[in-house]
């Protein structure tokens, strides 16, 4: 194919197929603990990380992750101490972030076209240097997926069994929270900061629609991720589109695809 | 009856959410092959004490000790099998096979990475055969009747060969017929295996039929004994009034 000769189409693939596979794969965990908005707020908390690192000149990668994971950690606490619900603590807590980037970005006035990047992402131009950095990031998170699948999978399909078990559930959910900040961090390259939650949520919804077991939800949702990068950058190549559009319609497309053809069905008639 | 025996030991325990107390002064202990029945209205404490016996939640006072040791200090989870109340009304989009709920029940003597072997496969098969439900391996979970669903949480209950199960109202709503023979199976497990079953339960026709030792619970522990001892006593008449005798007949 005509568009592979290009380093940067190359680059893109690369590092956009192994993004939308690792957030399709941790996306199916977050929709079904009802945590899919949790990855649109910390895009939020992000935006703030972003600002921050180009403020005192730290690769915004860097700055992004850190604040991302304080985020997510401090959303599980307010979680489970403050009582209140999950959409509020995710209310405060992207609120706050995002009320941090929007400070620090006047503060220093000069980086707003920059900052504008990291909103809409531009996977196309991503670098080698982070396609390296892209890759052990999601290498992270899929190993630590594997490493505790069954785990994760119990204390998903039953909170109380899981503990009752002896399953260490406090370390798993830090751990689901760490992951989470991890990959809103690497989809933010794919798509920017304000699509992430497709990443997460749409290819984890295809999957689910059309499984009959955990598993299966797992391949094919993983399936649909990197389906969408791919068909996105073919088309955003062909037809002139920006990438990160053409990537979450084509997600939008297999999930309303995979929608007709099987039909819902989850529930008992 | 030698202490080794002696599988829960709940010495004077008490409880309660702020000031509140749910549960007074309970004592009593649960040995090796005991069918028990916890019996009670609704919130009389039934599910806060079991949660409390498998370690889910902290007593304000008094002790648990399991197997000997206390509860805080236990380990062995996967001795003991819990099926939690409203187990079927848990999220119907998640997309698991009966195999994968199963699995779930594996865990426990797992070390990390806990990945499942293929002589995994027969435990499974084993645990399902069971509760009559190999038939089903492949379908999905939420496919199922409520009473088979039930059988299938039993079943991953019982993969981990537990030496004890714990059922909190296994079989609300499921048919008489199908609770009829869920009580068979719970018996035969009982009696054949040699696990003690800790059941809390509204049906009085089971605590009839089935169980050796019941447990009166409303907020104190009304009473505590054999089976004949609880349909001797002025707990059974009140309870089921003068007819009692007919309930508690054994054929
Ligand atoms: N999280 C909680 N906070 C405050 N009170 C609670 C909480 N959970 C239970 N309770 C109270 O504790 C009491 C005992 O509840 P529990 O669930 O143990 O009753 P139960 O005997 O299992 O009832 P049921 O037959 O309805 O299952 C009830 O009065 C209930 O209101
Ligand atoms: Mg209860």
């Amino acid at each position: 194919m005509e568009i592979l000769q290009f380093p940067f189409m190359q680059r893109a693939l690369a590092a956009g197929l192994l993004i939308a596979v690792t957030c399709s794969l941790l996306g199916v965990f977050l929709v079904l603990r009802r945590e899919a908005m949790a990855g649109h707020g910390l895009a939020h908390v992000t935006f703030g990380g972003v600002a921050l690192g180009l403020l005192i000149s730290v690769a915004p990668v860097w700055s992004a992750l850190g604040v991302a994971i304080a985020g997510s950690v401090g959303l599980l606490k307010l979680k489970e101490r403050a009582g209140i619900h999950g959409d509020t603590a995710i209310g405060i807590v992207s609120s706050a972030g995002f009320a941090l980037g929007i400070v620090i970005a006047s503060m220093s006035g000069k980086f707003s076209v920059e900052l504008f990047g990291y909103l809409f992402g531009n996977i196309l131009a991503i670098g080698p240097g982070e396609v390296w950095v892209s890759a052990l990031l999601a290498a992270v998170v899929l190993a630590s997926v594997t490493l505790n699948y069954h785990d994760l999978v119990t204390i998903t399909f039953d909170h109380e069994m899981a503990r009752a078990s002896g399953i260490n559930v406090g370390r798993l959910d830090m751990l689901l929270a760490v992951l989470t900040a991890v990959t809103v961090v690497l989809a933010m390259k794919v798509v920017g900061l304000l699509l992430v939650a497709a990443l997460l949520v749409i290819p984890a919804a295809t999957g689910l629609i059309a499984a009959a077991s955990f598993l299966r939800a797992m391949v094919l949702s993983g399936l649909s991720g990197g389906l969408s990068v791919l068909g996105g950058l073919v088309f955003s190549y062909y037809l002139d589109l920006p990438a990160s559009g053409a990537i979450v319609l084509t997600a939008t497309f297999l999930f309303l695809a995979s929608f007709s053809l099987k039909g819902p069905t989850g529930r008992r008639p | 009856m030698s202490e080794p025996d002696v599988l829960f030991d709940i010495d004077n325990l008490s409880f309660g959410y702020g000031g509140e107390r749910i549960l007074e002064e309970i004592t009593f202990r649960v040995t090796r092959g005991d069918f028990l029945a916890i019996i009670g209205p609704n919130g009389s404490g039934k599910t806060t004490l079991i949660r409390m016996m498998l370690g889910l939640g902290r007593p304000d006072s008094g002790s648990i000790r399991i197997m000997g040791e206390s509860v805080e200090s236990f380990r062995s989870w996967d001795l003991i099998g819990y099926v939690p109340q409203r187990a079927t009304e848990l999220d119907p989009l998640f997309p698991a096979s009966v195999r994968e709920v199963v699995a779930m029940g594996l865990l426990p003597h797992k070390r990390w990475p806990r990945f499942l072997v293929p002589s995994d496969e027969g435990v499974i098969d084993e645990a399902l055969e069971m509760v009559d439900m190999v038939a089903y391996k492949e379908r999905r979970i939420w496919a199922l009747s409520g009473g088979q669903q039930q059988r299938v949480f039993i079943a991953r209950a019982l993969a981990s060969k537990p030496e004890v199960l714990v059922l909190d109202e296994p079989t609300a709503g499921v048919d008489a017929d199908a609770q009829e023979r869920f009580y068979n199976t719970l018996e035969t497990i009982n009696r054949m295996r040699g696990v003690t079953l800790i059941l809390v339960t509204h049906d009085i026709g089971v605590i009839t039929k089935h169980v050796n030792k019941v447990a009166c619970l409303n907020q104190r522990l009304i009473f505590h004994g054999s089976h004949q001892d609880f349909c001797d006593s002025e707990q059974a008449i009140t309870l089921f009034g003068p007819d009692h005798h007919l309930i508690c007949h054994r054929h």
